[in-house]
């Protein structure tokens, strides 16, 4: 039996790429002589199939091939019906994989959804055609509505429709009827592959058409400037130190013992995780400010500078020992070259002339100490201000906190008193009845936050819970 | 000419170098159980992408059908939905302050939207055009404020604008194909991220200068998701290859893949858990494997999903993940 050519059908696209290209791979394994599925006749009534396995034979290889579990092996198997490349010989409507004594087979692979015969309407046609005549107009619904839509369509070549399908059916009646089962039954899957029922998912579908930008070929234009970039890349690249791999790995060994503990999904929290026991008490107690911090997360500001600059209490702290110290206005700089760096473009003038007055001007308030050399290229730099301008000045100073106050932060009476009147939260266990569950209480949208100064009607705010707004158009 | 090969570059341990070959250092991970906390109903058609608010509970997911839709993810109360004029918003991202959403997709064009409770305020009037390109926008993120956001594109580019204005500050030029996905770096000091693309490669770049700092190209094809371990040291990437692989900056190579040879469909999202010990991936195969970084081996394979898992992120402060699917629904997993 054989897919007619197209005559004169609308160019369709090509059918997308098998969303997996080891698919094949698998299903060629399995079908292995040696290694593969033992195959046997199975009975389909009082017909016999040859070349055929059992749900049951699927999902027994897969585990012991792979090592996964039966649950695993199901939920693959399902996806290998699903996509075509094997079919349930009895109830051939559902592709769907049964761990049971079903008889399946495997696909032609004529029919592989990666062989990407386009399946055209006319080929359509003239299946819907074939059955129409078979079951005496007896289809089932989506079918029948597909039948007469294309009947609609292509009227022009019905003729030739019918024709084509009354060959088929007169040449299969030829054959044995175990052949001719197969043959069905494959014909079968491939179409609620390609034309799936309406509800049922639809494997072949792919997302928005990828490698359809001019990049490539706009790349592709080895000019001079392609050619220079690519010389500096790889001179840069020559250039860059590597680390010893033994330094990575002792990384990634350091990095994991001092932060598994501070990974809620690997080792909980205290006093539990909100998600599971629907207590807010943990976002509570590690809230941007409280009174009083967490143990584990005062610890964590002794992990390195950033954790501790990064987390707003954290920072807060740095402040009050900084101006213990007289160098707060390190801390100050740095925050306002931040807001340089990530700031509008059209308030770059102003940010970096406030700097200037507040931190760079001779007799500033709060004069930075930075080293001649770079206090003399970034007076230099803004005469012609950008983002990136106190860039070596605002580097300058994050390493003089980081090498220099940092430490001593570190061996200072007021962190060793945040570690002595840090809290653990006792843990709470999850409620073991569900008709007990907590209730979820819902926490003031950041979004409904007014600026600072009205504290009387943030007040009013935080009490009110946002409701849902009605969906807008765009 | 430039002398080959330089005297100071030993071919040390070319193929030696891998993470898993500190697997006997490491304590082996107890019987892991996670599982679907909050089911977030409401999208009409396929998720295809989702952000964290610095909150730790809000969310903001897109939708094939153009929605866009904040979550108080905790109580799963929807707070904010507008319909964009275009289908498949593949790119959606949270603005550091909370007070504002950018999406975009095949408009080509990232859009941002100040969030607003008032009854009175439509939310789509407010909404500012940031960032143009020539295709389908495909990821989109915040740098450190609200006001400057980082795109990627279907037409081979990244970008970083300035949202206000919406000029375009500086582009990234050198994937040999679309973009798919971006990540910044969490160093507050440095100003890089990485990108993946249809090219196979990932690519590190200087947010300052537009150069491509460096490159990995070891993936058998299209990279979808990239996302840095938390040291910054490294990061993870997910493929159509099937695998996710693990690249070391310092080293400038790739070193760990994870894969399983029953794993045949490609890896559409990954994300680390807080300390970076666990990688996990959602994949077009509905599933989503729960990988250990160090050992190399898959932890754990979590079900649920009726299609495929197409974005995935952990929360801010590592207490759950968020998976979104075609399947039309997000969960969280804890």
């Amino acid at each position: 039996m054989g897919m007619p050519p197209e005559m004169g059908t609308p160019q369709l696209p090509a059918p997308a790429e098998a969303a997996s290209p080891g698919m094949e791979r698998m299903i060629v394994s399995m079908q292995d002589p040696d290694m593969g599925i033992k195959m046997r006749n199975q009975r389909l009534l009082i017909t016999v199939i040859p070349h055929a396995m059992t749900g049951n034979d699927i999902v027994e290889w897969l585990i012991q091939k792979y090592g996964i579990s039966e649950e695993e092996s199901l939920h693959l198997g399902n996806l290998i019906v699903r996509h075509g490349y094997i079919y349930p010989l009895r109830d051939p409507r559902s592709l769907v994989l049964r761990a049971d004594e079903s008889p399946y087979r495997f696909q032609t692979p004529y029919f592989w959804t990666s062989t990407k015969w386009p399946a055209t309407e006319l080929d359509y046609a003239i299946y819907l055609a074939k059955k129409n005549i078979r079951k005496q107009g007896d289809l089932i619904e989506h079918e029948k509505d597909n039948y007469n839509l294309l009947h609609k369509r292509i009227n022009h070549t019905w003729d030739f429709v019918v024709m084509q399908a009354r060959e088929q059916l007169r040449a299969a009646k030829q054959r044995r009827k175990g052949d001719r089962i197969v043959i069905d039954c494959q014909e079968q899957a491939y179409w609620l592959v390609n034309r799936p029922p309406p509800g049922a998912p639809n494997v072949l579908e792919q997302g928005p058409e990828r490698r359809n930008c001019h990049t490539t070929r706009v790349q592709l234009a080895k000019n001079m400037d392609y050619y220079k970039r690519e010389i500096e890349y790889c001179r840069k690249a020559m250039a860059r130190t590597r680390v010893k791999s033994s330094i990575c790995l002792e990384g990634y060994l350091k990095f994991n013992e001092q932060y598994v503990p501070h990974d809620p999904i690997m080792s909980g929290c205290l006093p539990s995780n909100p998600w599971i026991t629907d207590d807010t008490t943990y976002w509570a107690m590690n809230a941007p400010t409280v009174t009083t911090p967490t143990k584990l997360r005062v610890e964590r500001w002794g992990f390195n500078f950033s954790e501790l600059l990064m987390d707003p209490l954290g920072r807060a702290q740095l402040l009050e020992f900084l101006k213990k110290e007289f160098s707060a206005e390190n801390l100050s700089f740095w925050e306002a070259c931040e807001e340089l760096r990530y700031g509008e473009q059209s308030r770059i003038n102003e940010i970096v002339d406030s700097i200037y007055q507040q931190f760079l001007a001779p007799g500033a308030t709060r004069w930075v100490n930075i080293d001649s050399k770079t206090m003399e290229r970034t007076l230099e730099g803004i005469k012609t201000p950008h983002r990136y301008v106190m860039d070596d000045a605002q580097m300058h100073i994050y390493m003089l906190m980081k090498k220099d106050s940092y430490p001593r932060f570190l061996k200072s009476e007021l962190y060793r008193n945040l570690l002595a009147e840090a809290v653990i939260p006792p843990e709470t266990k999850k409620r073991v009845f569900p008709f007990m569950r907590k209730q979820r209480h819902s926490s003031p949208s950041p979004a409904l936050l007014l600026p600072a100064g009205d504290t009387e009607a943030k007040g009013e705010e935080k009490s009110r819970s946002p409701a849902a707004v009605p969906e807008e158009e765009s | 000419g430039i002398p080959w090969p330089p005297a100071e570059m030993a071919w040390q341990e070319v193929s030696l170098f891998a993470v898993h070959q500190v697997a006997e250092r490491v304590e082996a991970l107890g019987q892991f159980v996670m599982k679907t906390r909050r089911t977030l109903k409401g999208h009409g058609n396929k998720v295809l992408c989702m952000d964290w608010c610095k909150d730790k509970r809000r969310i903001v997911s897109s939708s094939q059908d153009g929605k866009v839709i904040v979550w108080d993810s905790f109580t799963t109360n929807k707070e904010h939905a507008v319909t964009m004029p275009c289908t498949w918003v593949m790119a959606c991202a949270y603005a550091p302050s909370g007070c504002a959403i950018a999406c975009g997709g095949l408009d080509n064009k990232c859009s941002v939207y100040p969030l607003t409770f008032d009854k009175n305020e439509n939310m789509a009037a407010k909404k500012k055009s940031v960032a143009m390109h020539t295709n389908y926008l495909s990821a989109c993120s915040f740098t450190n404020s609200d006001m400057q956001i980082l795109t990627a594109s279907g037409d081979g580019t990244c970008a970083l604008w300035d949202v206000e204005s919406g000029q375009l500050l500086q582009s990234f030029h050198g994937h040999g194909a679309d973009v798919l996905c971006l990540d910044l770096a969490p160093s507050e000091t440095g100003n890089t991220f990485v990108s993946g693309g249809c090219d196979k490669k990932a690519m590190v770049w200087d947010m300052r200068s537009g150069q491509c700092i460096q490159s990995f190209e070891t993936h058998d094809s299209d990279i979808n998701s990239v996302r840095y371990y938390p040291s910054g040291d490294a990061f993870a990437s997910g493929s159509d290859d099937a695998t996710c692989r693990l690249y070391d900056l310092r080293a400038d190579r790739e070193v760990a893949i994870y894969s399983k040879e029953s794993i045949i469909f490609g890896a559409s999202s990954v994300d680390f858990s807080l300390s970076g010990r666990l990688l996990f991936a959602g994949y077009n195969d509905y599933t989503i494997n729960v990988w250990d970084v160090l050992k190399g081996s898959r932890v754990s394979i979590l079900f649920g999903h009726e299609n495929r898992v197409s974005t995935l992120r952990v929360s801010p402060d590592g207490t759950a993940f968020c998976s979104g699917s075609w399947d039309h629904t997000l969960r969280i997993w804890a």
